[in-house]
């Protein structure tokens, strides 16, 4: 099978190197391996850094938000013809070093989604990370009927059923909650795997702000409605 | 008829002068002229005649014409910001089709040169 791991990075050049240099190489069930680095109109150096690392590089021109990137690496993926999509936060906070256990829960249990969990675990995260979360597995539940422990992971493993029929719509961090519309409404098969996060100063920084919720609910919301 | 009346009246005649502006400079769309036209029309119409607008209150069983108005005026306000937001949410959308059709577009075409290469 071919596996594209896609970054989607805005202004990412302290950390994009360091988390291309940690995805593995070679991965039980996987033929070919590419890393794509979606740059969302970073004013830095996230482009150079990123080609000079190896990674495929797309670019847009201007900043589009998380979910505009992840429609081009979804586009990506299907145009090239890539069978599994992983995506994975570009400020370091995942540890690429579980990427082979979704390619498991894919390819062995046939599963079409798998959501890297930061719940399932145990450790210490934010107070505002909780409480954020939180309220997004509710309205997550409310909208479209599905129980999850982390709505908003930015870590996921989509499979061909799943890369096949997923159509996002949104361009900002409502994408994460979008996820899960598709999920409902392809009736695609759903996992999750615990995933250890690495809160650091910078990648608390980068992350959703509880002052990010009025708008993502609202933006579901018109979604409903319009 | 008062002098609010007068300055309220002309100044809502100059809106529905720019309503025919903008629909013949093709802006509008017939739908939205029309929308907008009968507007600002009755607007001219009750701030003209407000005795009419306490019988429109009478029907709907508010008390006074006045109130009536704002009501009404609420409700469209309302309305009209979520139209305006829910257009506002399309372009955005729009722009990043065309942003992520010009990187993908871009990355296709700088992989075909470099393969030829």
């Amino acid at each position: 099978m071919k596996l594209l791991v896609a970054i989607p990075a805005f202004n990412e050049e302290k950390m994009i190197a360091q988390v291309i240099k940690s995805i593995p190489g070679k991965i039980a069930g996987i033929k070919k391996r590419d890393i794509l680095v979606v740059d969302d109109g970073s004013t830095d150096r996230t482009f150079e850094k990123a080609q000079k690392h190896g990674a495929i590089v797309v670019r847009h021109i201007i900043n589009r938000g998380l979910g505009g990137a992840i429609k081009t690496a979804m586009d990506f993926a299907r145009r090239e013809g890539y069978q599994i999509l992983i995506t994975i936060d570009a400020d370091g906070q995942h540890e690429p070093g579980s990427i082979p256990l979704f390619i498991k829960k894919v390819i062995d249990s046939h599963k079409d989604v798998v959501v890297g969990s930061r719940w399932l675990k145990a450790g210490s995260a934010p107070r505002t990370r909780i409480i954020v979360n939180k309220l997004a597995n509710l309205l997550t539940y409310f909208f479209y009927g599905i129980n999850t422990s982390d709505s908003q992971s930015g870590y996921r493993a989509f499979g061909p059923k799943a890369l096949d029929r997923v159509r996002l719509q949104a361009d900002g961090m409502e994408v994460s909650s979008e996820v899960f519309r598709e999920i409902a409404k392809n009736r695609l098969s759903y996992a999750e795997i615990p995933i250890r996060v690495i809160y650091t100063e910078y990648s608390k920084a980068k992350g959703q702000r509880i002052t990010n919720a009025p708008k993502i609910i609202l933006q579901l919301l018109v979604r409903l409605f319009k | 008829m008062s002098l609010t009346q007068i300055l309220l009246i002309v100044f809502l005649l100059f809106a529905l002068s720019r309503v025919t502006l903008q629909y013949k400079s093709g802006n509008l769309s017939l739908l939205s002229f029309l929308f907008w036209s009968f507007l600002f029309a009755a607007a001219v119409y009750l701030t003209a005649f407000p005795d009419q607008a306490s019988r429109i209150a009478q029907l709907l069983g508010i008390g006074r014409g006045v109130d009536a108005v704002i009501y009404i005026s609420i409700a469209v306000l309302f309305y009209l910001v979520f139209r305006l937001y829910v257009y506002l949410e399309n372009v955005r959308q729009e722009i990043t089709d065309l942003v992520r059709k010009l990187a993908l577009d871009s990355n296709k075409k700088n992989g075909r040169k470099k393969s030829k290469n």
